[in-house]
């Protein structure tokens, strides 16, 4: 999304509907503790911003909660679900944590690669699809599992994933 | 109060202590990483477990509270096998190249892991390589060697007031850093290299240079600013290593500036000089130490038989020590002079018989202010140290007032933040002062009445007027530009007026050891003869035929340099004592005697808070040249005066705390300036910038590299001023002043008061110029007019 303002005075920050959505998260907190909101607003700002956060996108976040760019920054960097750099129009992240492991999340990860053309931590040529490794995302009991885009899927075979992938084609 | 029991040892102590404070007090080891004193606790790094009776596992030593009959373990076989596995852990990743790293040999973790490691590794495993950051010209980062116990991240948060570094991604792929590279900004960085317990952060210029055992340590004390941090100079085979901070709970903490740490690298400064030198027939010789002193004293003498003594001037810097201070003016008063000075930047000398400084302040106090007003103060760059407090007290929640004639960061939240023009200043001091006056109850200030303004006071007026007045404990610090005001006293005057009503102290500043120099009488006031001695200002401007220069490079350091060099031109002999030789001095100077530096000779310096701190010399002076105390001797016997058999510079401190502090020449105790009306116009600022204070700093190559001494010579000037005046952002202005013209460069700055134009003084520019503080104009370059 290219009509973002990402310098200047924080009231002008972003664009109007964003800034509204953020602030909604804000006054959540008490006063002088915008940093509790660091993770909702970086959603949104993500999700407005086609998946992924950018450089200057996180700086003006810093400026709009009145935060160190470095703090934003060590969270943006500690979560997987924070891109830094741009992504596919839909992400894959399957789990290759220890129960998926178990119950055969390598045979989806495989055929995953195999039916998308790419590697894990690629996205397709066609900007479609982004797929991920991920640790565990607390759904053991339904291993192996992924996530497309904000939904879990679970109980996986490669029948499954090809279904999943035709749905959104 | 809670009795626990620590390792046997019963012991009644505070109940909101840690288990690691009170081991530390009852000197109990307990390993580390993580935890420091003056920092919060993170309690990451796990080293500090030990056994608490009656818990389920060790417990963070760092992190939990002492409670009734707890009984500790420090040395238990739960504590040690603890401490043991993780160091195992702490040890994964780090490289072990102590041979190759600066930190061998004073490294907590090489220490810890002697004696809680194991003689063997069982990890086979590739360790993890981290690539280092180029954080700018005084730190070098090994980040391989990091053990994530964050101390510099937290010392970036909550000392220095900006957080830099930070640690960025997760687990394995943790990193500290900076993410975007850039160099850090704090003038207090260089305390991170002390903070980190193992090599990652090392001082650049100290790199490779030395190890901690072949040097030996010497408690000092910096001379750059007015807190007298203490420190130790690290020294190996008579060359200065490196300078460290030493604990002064009362001064500096466990921190030095920035500055105090690596001015050291301007000792050997090819400049440095290390001869006596003369001039004869206008050649330069060296020579010998009896015939320089000879040739000074015979030049002064003559300068004395044909003019008259009141024709001799001396300056000397306020580096200098408080014996150097002392001897300087008891010689040039001894040869018949009380022109005697040290206040370099200062233009505005009426008020000099009113006394300003305080008998009860101190540093902890300022920690302790509810409110702060700051007057044209540059604190950061000032005092770095004093910045560091209000800081401490802003973190409080004390209100910080910062009125200047230019808006600095001061990494600090909520400060009050005026950026005005002098005459703005003026008429919002004496905005201040009537929302005052109806409290003034017993205190008169009829004669005070005809001069404010008409004007009803603004509400920020109020404000500060209201948050002085209601303070505990409040304070108006007058910083440096203000001092460099042509009508200085006019301010000087109101803020002692809002400091009588309402309670707050008055606190101007002190530049280095100027305590140490009013305490030693090198101010004038006519002791030696009748004749009204001449002050810093006065001395250039009636042109004395003899000037005595001690540390003093008056293109750089005096207020009015165009003024200061064509009255050393015209003047018929010069005497220049410094540490270092300059082509400049070789213009105007007749003889130039090596001085030895700070480090290489004893003395005393006398801090803000009056406390008096003698030290002894590091190292021996470089080449020929000789400690001051000693030189000034000399010169006392070569003159033939009495009293001038001192053999050690206690000799010299012992007679001077025997003589009482000396008030300089001054027309009315009680000074009332007839109108608080300033000149209209631009006027130019001139900021000394932290790194170019005084002789030594600005010879500090690493100093000089930082990234804020990269835009001397830049002109800035706000942008509705560069509108008004159609000048553009990057474009070649001319500067003029009297005679005076000079095209630089100009940068558009919002940071600038509005009638104000912004160059910063003691560079090779400002040096061309006149006067500080007064009128300047601008525009642009190659127009006709």
């Amino acid at each position: 999304m290219t009509d973002m303002q990402v310098t200047g005075p924080a009231e002008q920050l972003f664009n109007e509907q964003l800034r509204h959505r953020l602030d909604s998260w804000i006054v959540k907190y008490p006063v002088n503790q915008s940093r509790s909101a660091l993770i909702p607003c970086m959603h949104l700002i993500q999700d407005a911003n086609g998946g992924w956060l950018s450089e200057d996108l996180l700086k003006a976040l810093a400026v709009y909660l009145d935060l160190p760019f470095i703090s934003v920054m060590e969270v943006a960097t500690f979560y997987t679900m924070f891109e830094l750099s741009p992504v596919g129009k839909h992400k894959i992240s399957v789990c290759t944590n220890i129960s998926c492991q178990l119950n055969g999340s390598e045979a989806i990860v495989e055929h995953l690669q195999q039916r998308l053309g790419v590697k894990l931590g690629e996205t397709t040529d066609d900007g479609k699809f982004t797929l991920r490794e991920v640790e565990c995302l607390g759904a053991c009991c339904g291993a192996p599992m992924l996530l497309l885009d904000k939904q879990y899927h679970e109980f996986l075979t490669p029948e499954k994933v090809d279904e999943l992938l035709e749905g959104i084609k | 109060m809670v009795t626990i029991e620590i390792d046997g040892i019963s012991l009644s102590v505070d109940a909101s202590k840690t288990i690691i404070q009170v081991a530390d007090e009852a000197g109990v080891d307990i390993p580390r990483f993580c935890y420091h004193k003056k920092l919060s606790v993170a309690a990451n790094c796990r080293m500090c477990l030990v056994e608490v009776a009656g818990a389920r596992s060790a417990l963070p030593a760092c992190a939990t509270l002492v409670s009734e009959g707890m009984q500790i373990h420090t040395q238990s076989t739960v504590a040690r096998n603890a401490q043991r596995a993780v160091m195992e852990f702490l040890l994964i990743n780090h490289p072990l190249d102590c041979p190759i790293c600066d930190q061998g040999g004073e490294c907590e973790l090489q220490d810890m892991s002697m004696g809680y490691g194991a003689g063997i590794s069982r990890f086979s495993e590739r360790k993890r390589v981290v690539p280092d950051k180029n954080i700018g010209p005084l730190i070098q980062t090994d980040m391989t060697r990091c053990i994530h116990c964050t101390r510099c991240v937290r010392f970036g948060q909550e000392i220095a007031g900006i957080k830099e570094l930070g640690a960025t991604g997760r687990g394995e792929h943790m990193e500290i850093g900076t993410y975007v590279e850039h160099s850090l900004i704090s003038e207090l960085s260089g305390n991170i290299i002390d903070l980190c317990p193992v090599g990652a952060l090392t001082s650049k210029p100290f790199r490779y240079k030395a190890r901690a055992w072949e040097m030996t340590a010497h408690p000092s004390v910096a001379p750059h600013d007015a807190v007298g941090s203490n420190i130790e100079v690290h020294v190996r085979r008579n060359e200065v290593m490196r300078v460290v901070p030493r604990d002064n709970e009362a001064l500096n903490e466990s921190w030095i500036s920035d500055r105090d740490r690596f001015s050291y690298l301007g000792l050997n400064h090819p400049e440095r000089c290390l001869k006596p030198l003369i001039k004869i027939h206008g050649q330069w010789q060296e020579t010998d130490w009896q015939t320089a002193l000879e040739f000074a004293v015979e030049g002064l003498k003559s300068v004395k038989a044909k003019n008259g003594p009141e024709q001799i001037a001396g300056l000397i810097s306020p580096t200098a020590t408080t014996e150097e201070a002392y001897l300087f003016q008891k010689w040039l008063r001894g040869l018949g002079t009380d022109n005697i000075d040290h206040r370099l930047r200062q233009q505005d000398f009426v008020d000099d018989a009113c006394d300003y400084s305080l008998q009860d302040w101190d540093l902890s106090a300022l920690s302790r202010s509810d409110t702060i007003v700051m007057l044209g103060c540059s604190i950061r760059s000032e005092q770095p140290i004093i910045a560091h407090r209000i800081r401490q007290a802003n973190t409080r929640g004390a209100a910080v007032f910062d009125i200047n004639f230019v808006g600095h960061e001061l990494f600090m939240s909520d400060v009050h933040q005026h950026v005005v023009s002098p005459v703005a200043m003026m008429q919002m001091l004496s905005g201040i002062v009537k929302s005052l006056l109806p409290l003034a109850k017993d205190i008169d200030t009829s004669d005070w009445l005809p001069l404010l303004s008409e004007r009803t006071p603004t509400a920020a007026e109020q404000n500060v007027a209201m948050q002085l007045s209601n303070a505990n404990e409040s304070v108006i610090l007058l910083g440096e530009l203000l001092e460099q005001h042509p009508q200085g006293a006019k301010y000087r005057k109101l803020a002692s007026l809002i400091s009588r009503l309402t309670g707050a102290k008055l606190v101007w500043l002190p530049k280095a050891n100027s305590v140490g120099h009013w305490q030693a009488g090198a101010i004038p006031s006519p002791k030696a003869s009748k004749a009204i001695p001449l002050n810093a200002l006065s001395m250039w401007q009636q042109s004395c035929r003899a000037y005595v220069l001690f540390n003093v490079e008056p293109e750089l350091d005096c207020v009015n340099p165009v003024l200061a060099m064509s009255s050393l031109q015209h003047a018929s002999f010069v005497v220049q004592i410094n540490n270092f030789v300059t082509q400049q001095m070789q213009s105007y100077a007749d003889v130039i005697l090596p001085l030895a530096a700070f480090t290489e000779t004893s003395g005393t310096f006398i801090s803000i808070n009056k406390k008096w701190q003698s030290f002894t010399g590091a190292v021996a002076a470089k080449g020929d040249s000789r400690p001051g105390w000693k030189i000034l001797r000399v010169l006392g016997n070569i003159s033939r005066l009495s009293d001038f058999d001192y053999v050690s510079s206690e000799d010299v401190l012992s007679t001077l705390k025997t003589e009482l502090r000396i008030q300089p020449h001054g027309e009315q105790q009680t000074y009332l300036p007839e109108d608080l009306q300033l000149e209209q116009g631009l006027t130019y600022i001139a900021e000394v910038p932290s790194y170019r204070c005084d002789s030594l700093v600005r010879r500090s190559s690493a100093l000089q590299n930082t990234p804020e001494m990269q835009e001397l010579t830049t002109v800035k000037i706000h942008p509705e001023l560069a509108q008004k005046l159609d000048l553009q952002d990057g474009q070649q202005v001319l500067l003029s002043q009297h005679e005076q013209q000079h095209a630089l460069e100009l940068k558009l700055d919002e940071t600038v008061a509005r009638d104000c134009v912004y160059l910063q003084a003691t560079t090779s520019v400002s040096a061309q110029l006149g006067a500080a503080m007064t009128r300047v104009d601008i525009k642009p370059a190659g127009s006709l007019t």
